[in-house]
């Protein structure tokens, strides 16, 4: 039992189960609170198929694909932050940050506001695909421009990656607000609502879609705990002892695009997940990726289905955009990372 | 036999770093690679490691291009101590030495191969610190132990390489000679060693040959003795040196200083 994520200690396993308690909490919670707040039995009932049918319809029509969307949403961007923040040997390197979600949001608005004339062409059936892949086609973009920067001196500086960050989120800001401008009232609709940020728009299509996009990419990162491991003595050292860097890169850098592109597509721009995830998943269970991956994937649920109930309850019915609270949470989380790691180190990790 | 024919690498400019040279380290030998800074040392290594691919010449492991090994299989036959090792994360000790372990075994074995090779530099009593807190010295014994830890995993037993780019030069004066005590002990056990040194003193006391490069070229290779002659030295270095004996009758090499008038 103790060898299952490589767990050498008891306490390491009770760590993941106390993680696993809380993250389950969260879900229930998801389904059973709400503008309609429900019991647990009514929730079990609910799934089961015994309840009457207005909660019926709330938790299998509304809560259920929310809280499948949160988990897939939250898994991507934990086990992408914590892959890309390995592989560049760098502790800021949040996929928000270093501008692949803007990659993506410039993918997804596209396909919002030009998608219309393109979709009349395309097959009923992979209609549902057209979002997530130019999302992920912008992603992709974005994180093979970011690894070049990283190809030349092996790692990345701080610096390097948030300038390089700040002027591609400033161009993506400017292709989005190109968008915005030559919409119409619809797509205007759908594209401010899609850019603040939500789980809202969750039903069983886009849940299948995403779940089946990010699960495939989700478990190819976690595979990938000794390579991380190794990226953290150098590309050098870790081909010294036997890793095939660039082709690990390479795959980092596209299953990061899946997982990211799919991810934003459902859910639009949520940002510091990828980046808080990672760290605390660190500071509870040590370096080691093996521990990390899974423990930032928790992490990552857990922080994104708990803001998601905290918008949804603040102000019911009404529900402000998820992206306020993870800011929320994330931001100042940033400031705390910039003056306690940071300090006396300059800006180079 | 780690070997290196006729090659040739440039980084641009028109002087290559590595210009026409030809070197083998065969198992169980230690073999010092010295000359002054900037001679193309480290690149010669980084050809031998599997790093560079030649652009003119041919690298082989015992018979086979380098460059045809995966390098999960190069992993298993030669490990490499870096100039300057780093590390990213706060592993500890203990972690780090077991980090490049390229095979499948089971914790145990690991835990056993980790204890022996921390022994071996001198670092058992810090097994459970965190690697990046300590002294740079002390890091570099920990990436010494770590390669030491890949090689002896390997469950390879001939041809096996250790290369070791200035693994002395954060070193004080007595671990300098632990680190080449372990460098022996390696080739005793049949690894073939190739150890870049800065310290001609101790690449003559540890060395079985020595080679010494000048501006891309090698220039002369052999025992410590026949190599290291001071006309030869100080026409390498641009600085007058003296060879005489030490007191085991080994090749020892000094400067010659001249107290500055000016």
């Amino acid at each position: 039992m103790k060898r299952i994520f490589g767990l050498q200690t008891a306490a390491g396993f009770k760590l993941f189960a106390a993680l696993g308690a809380v993250v389950l909490a969260i879900a229930a919670a998801e389904l059973a609170y709400g503008p309609v707040s429900l019991s647990l039995s009514e929730v079990s009932s609910a799934i089961l198929g015994w309840g009457d049918a207005s909660s019926t319809a709330i938790v299998t029509q509304i809560r259920a694909p929310r809280l499948l969307l949160g988990i897939a949403v939250g898994t991507a961007l934990a086990l992408s932050g914590c892959a890309l923040q390995g592989v560049l040997r760098n502790p800021l390197a949040d996929p928000g940050l270093i501008g692949v979600t803007g990659g993506a949001s410039v993918g997804a608005a596209a396909t919002i506001v030009l998608g219309d004339a393109l979709a009349l062409e395309l097959p009923r059936e992979i209609r549902p695909y057209l979002l997530p892949v130019s999302a992920f086609l912008g992603c992709a973009l974005v994180t093979s421009f970011v690894f070049r920067l990283s190809r030349h001196a092996g790692t990345t500086s701080v610096a390097t990656l948030i300038l390089a960050g700040v002027a591609i989120n400033a161009i993506a800001g400017a292709a989005i607000g190109v968008m915005v401008y030559i919409s119409d009232d619809r797509q205007l609709r759908d594209l401010t609502f899609w850019t603040m940020g939500s789980l809202g728009g969750a039903n069983w299509t886009m849940v299948a879609v995403t779940l089946a996009v990010v699960s495939v990419a989700a478990a190819a990162l976690a595979t990938l705990g000794r390579a991380l491991d190794l990226f953290q003595i150098g590309e050098r050292a870790a081909f010294h002892s036997g890793l095939n860097v660039e082709r690990t890169k390479r795959n980092i850098a596209l299953l990061s695009a899946i997982a990211v592109g799919g991810a934003t597509a459902a859910a639009g721009p949520i940002g510091f997940i990828g980046l808080v995830a990672p760290h605390m998943a660190r500071l509870i269970i040590g370096p080691s990726h093996r521990l990390v991956l899974p423990a930032s994937a928790l992490l990552g649920m857990g922080l994104l289905l708990g803001s998601d109930l905290a918008v949804r309850n603040i102000v019911p019915p009404a529900e402000p955009p998820i992206g306020l609270a993870t800011s929320l949470i994330g931001g100042p989380f940033f400031l705390w990372l910039l003056l306690t790691r940071m300090k006396g180190r300059g800006l180079v990790a | 036999m780690l070997e290196v024919q006729d090659v040739t690498i440039r980084f641009g400019g028109d002087t290559p770093a590595v210009d026409n040279v030809s070197i083998a380290v065969k198992p169980g030998e230690i073999v010092s690679l010295c000359g002054p800074n900037g001679a193309g040392k480290s690149t010669l290594l980084s050809v031998l490691a599997g790093d560079l691919p030649p652009q003119e010449g041919r690298a082989f492991l015992d018979g086979r291009h380098l460059h045809d090994f995966s390098p999960q299989e190069l992993a298993t036959r030669r490990a490499v101590l870096e100039q300057s090792p780093t590390l990213a994360a706060t592993f500890k000790v203990k972690q780090l030495a077991g980090l490049s372990i390229a095979i499948e075994i089971s914790p145990d074995t690991v835990r056993e191969i980790v204890t022996d090779t921390l022994m071996a530099v001198g670092l058992q009593h810090r097994a459970e610190n965190r690697a990046d807190l300590l002294s740079g010295g002390q890091q570099h014994r920990a990436h010494l132990s770590r390669v030491l830890s890949q090689l002896s995993s390997a469950g390879v037993e001939e041809g096996r390489y250790l290369l070791l780019d200035e693994p002395t030069a954060r070193l004080d004066l007595i671990h300098q000679v632990t680190a080449m005590r372990v460098a022996r002990k390696a080739a005793q056990q049949g690894v073939g060693v190739l150890v870049v040194l800065h310290d001609l003193n101790l690449a003559a006391a540890f060395s079985d040959r020595v080679a010494l490069m000048h501006e891309g070229k090698l220039v002369a290779e052999g025992t410590a003795e026949k190599v290291f002659t001071g006309d030869r030295l100080s026409e390498v270095y641009e600085a007058p040196l003296q060879v005489d004996r030490g007191p085991s009758n080994t090749v020892r090499v000094s400067p010659i200083f001249f107290a500055d008038s000016g």
